[in-house]
């Protein structure tokens, strides 16, 4: 049963890691805090659905056009309704939900509430130590641990990234340094929506499409973010996995509670905040800043 | 020129009572509001089901109401009831006040409809349950017969006769997975979503399968909108089951259909899985719901009565997919509503209720009665048995839904065996066969 616990904790966890790294970044260089982000990854799910079962795009290219639409669609939100309001956060905090709102009535409309899906990119099973593990689970996996360290790289490698840390550290000594900040942030959001948009194309295969698919794992991403410390990228994946372990322990040792996966983990979540309440990684990432 | 006024003013005031106050009757049409969560496919079968009838009604002329005849309106409330109870209160009260509807057909889910029915009670309107299957609805007419008198059940019965024809379905497949892959003991998973609906049924489970020669393997009670049940698959090929019971109304179903199918978990899945009852389950898992078998109301080629291919045929000529049991709302209206409307002659609904308890007809599903407690107390409840309503045994085989039961089956011993029209037998899944057969 350990086996089982950890194997299921480890896939689940991957999941949020993927949402909260997105989510994470944009806050942690921002300070905007997205409550829509979710709602880029539903948008996304549904730009999939539509490309592969109405026009009969292949997933993968499906999956490309998704992420690249969601992207754009995410930078013109951006510019119209986060931008112009970015200095007050309380504002932005509100724009975000309309936003997610929006979205999703949007797609009620298009689409209705009915149960869609998309295509696996990978059928069939592994078992490991007697689990069976979806191959499409492994990839979620296997591309969580990839966009970490895609965007560790980014962040530390590149000039793009040299830009964002900077900016995140001090926006007014970036900007008297010749930096656009408000570029930066601009381009901070595209790769945090990007993100979002990836986590669909991966994520949604294993679930199911419908317009409201977005608030369950924004709870859980904003859990995973408070948990590992706002803004951090190292505590979002470390908290992911936290999470994901807690609720795989609820399924396996009391399966009549198992709706109750989500409460536990965020009790999960408050009671590392009454003993830290910046977070696992709360301190760390300021001493990175 | 005082006195000019004051009948001036008479006559204003007379006006504005008929216009108020008008009985129903009074108006050309009658109004029914067809209540359900408009965006969703529960609401769509509500209102399909209620089109489809109004239509052959107005064809006809209308319900010969006394004297005239009255076409009937109908009036779409959109309750929203999956998200939001305020919306599904908020529109009944509209479609009662605003719209003054005569009657109302519709609602799904069992807590919006406990809050829905309250309303219509409140105003003494006709209420025909399409969707919701907690005994309570019914219960409250036997304990307050005054207020509740007005509710009637519609669709399904009610969800202790629905535990019951799934404990029927899990002894039939049980029979099967025993006697073709030799198991001495079937062991089964409980796997009900965390809804007020299941609660009575999982309790009924629990008692129940070691009374049927079977072992419960335990119980798990995700959310009725889990997106990952993968964990909760695991555990339960861990606990070794042969069967998996499962109660699920909401986007779970397909969940877990399709990640049990992507996992080949050797398990037969039996009991209610409203995502499969629909046509466009097979697409929405990606084809891995394949062997999944639910309760139904209706299936392609499958005939209780005479009645039954006439209504499914014409439902998929203008929808395009086969009606769920939430297109009852079809029966309600031309079964129910309009002959006892003709045959009280009025719309007075004291009186229609002291016709439509006691009425007794043929649907396109079955045989409607309403039944009486053990008090003697009605309870407006249908009821359930060989010769009245009784459902399907569907499963998905193929591509193509299937109905499997009721095969040569006897409620008791001496009855009769019952096999309806279109039936074929069950299917087991080559994974189970593949992990069991010796």
């Amino acid at each position: 049963m350990i086996i089982d616990i950890i194997i299921s904790g480890l896939i689940n966890g991957s999941v949020y890691a993927l949402l909260a790294i997105g989510f994470s970044l944009i806050f942690g260089v921002a300070r905007i805090v997205n409550i829509a982000h979710t709602a880029f990854y539903m948008v996304a799910s549904y730009c999939i659905y539509y490309a592969t079962h109405q026009m009969g795009v292949h997933p993968v290219l499906a999956m490309l056009v998704a992420i690249g639409l969601v992207t754009l669609i995410g930078l013109i939100c951006y510019k119209l309704f986060i931008d112009p309001i970015r200095e007050h956060e309380a504002a932005v905090l509100i724009a975000t939900i309309a936003l997610a709102i929006a979205m999703q009535e949007i797609m009620l409309l298009i689409f209705t509430g009915d149960f869609l899906s998309v295509p696996a990119l990978v059928t069939g099973y592994l078992k490991i130590f007697e689990v069976k593990i979806a191959y499409q689970q492994l990839l979620t996996f296997a591309v969580a641990l990839l966009i970490l360290a895609g965007v560790w790289a980014l962040l530390k490698k590149t000039r793009l990234g040299l830009a964002v840390r900077s900016t995140a550290q001090d926006r007014e000594v970036a900007n008297l340094m010749g930096m656009n900040e408000s570029r930066v942030a601009m381009m901070t959001m595209a790769v945090s929506v990007g993100l979002a948009a990836f986590a669909g194309a991966v994520v949604v295969p294993l679930s199911v499409v419908h317009p409201h698919m977005w608030m369950h794992p924004l709870i859980m991403m904003m859990a995973v973010v408070v948990l590992g410390g706002l803004g951090s990228l190292k505590g979002s994946f470390v908290g992911a996995y936290i999470l994901g372990l807690a609720e795989s322990l609820v399924v396996f040792l009391i399966p009549m509670g198992a709706f109750l996966k989500g409460s536990v983990a965020l009790s999960i979540m408050i009671l590392v905040l009454l003993i830290r309440p910046e977070g696992l990684f709360g301190v760390a990432f300021e001493e990175e800043r | 020129m005082k006195r000019f006024g004051f009948v001036l003013g008479v006559l204003l005031a007379v006006c504005l009572v008929m216009t108020i106050g008008s009985p129903a009757w009074g108006a050309k049409v009658i109004k029914i509001g067809v209540i359900g969560p408009m965006k969703f496919v529960q609401g769509k079968g509500h209102w399909n089901g209620a089109t489809l009838a109004a239509e052959e009604i107005n064809a006809k002329g209308g319900i010969q109401v006394g004297k005239k005849k009255m076409k009937i309106e109908l009036v779409k409330a959109d309750s929203n009831e999956f998200l939001s109870m305020t919306d599904a209160t908020n529109a009944m009260e509209l479609a009662i006040t605003r719209h003054k509807v005569d009657f109302l057909v519709g609602g799904f889910r069992t807590e919006a409809v406990l809050a829905m029915q309250d309303i219509a009670m409140d105003y003494k309107k006709i209420f025909i349950g399409c969707g919701a299957a907690h005994p309570k609805l019914c219960t409250r007419v036997a304990q307050n017969y005054d207020r509740y008198k007005y509710w009637f059940r519609g669709t399904p019965f009610n969800s202790m006769y629905l535990a019951r024809t799934c404990f029927i379905h899990m002894a039939t497949v049980g029979a099967i997975l025993k006697k073709m892959l030799n198991i001495p003991k079937v062991k089964v998973a409980i796997v009900a979503e965390k809804a007020m609906w299941v609660d009575p049924m999982v309790a009924a489970a629990k008692g129940f399968i070691p009374k049927m020669g079977m072992e419960v393997a335990g119980i798990w009670r995700p959310s009725a909108v889990a997106t990952d049940v993968t964990a909760e698959l695991s555990a339960i090929q861990r606990a070794g089951a042969h069967m998996i019971f499962t109660t699920f109304s909401s986007s779970v179903g397909i969940t877990f259909a399709r990640q049990a199918g992507e996992l080949k978990i050797p398990a037969a899945q039996v009991g209610i899985n409203v995502e499969a009852q629909k046509d466009g389950f097979w697409d929405a898992t990606e084809g891995m719901g394949n062997y999944v078998m639910t309760m139904n109301t209706y299936a392609r080629g499958v005939e209780y009565n005479e009645l039954t291919a006439p209504f499914v045929d014409k439902y998929i000529k203008k929808f395009a997919e086969v009606p769920t049991y939430t297109a009852d709302t079809y029966a309600a209206i031309i079964y129910t509503l309009a002959p006892t409307i003709e045959e009280a002659g009025t719309l007075d609904a004291d009186k229609l209720v002291a016709v439509l308890e006691n009425r007794e007809c043929m649907v396109p599903s079955g045989k409607i009665r309403y039944t009486k407690d053990t008090e003697g107390r009605h309870l407006h409840d249908l009821k359930w048995g060989p010769g009245y309503l009784t459902s399907l045994g569907t499963q998905w085989q193929d591509g193509k839904l299937k109905g499997v039961w009721p095969n040569r089956w006897k409620a008791s011993k001496d009855a009769p065996e019952i096999t309806y029209k279109g039936i074929v037998p069950y299917k087991i899944a080559p994974w189970i066969i593949d992990k069991y057969k010796k």
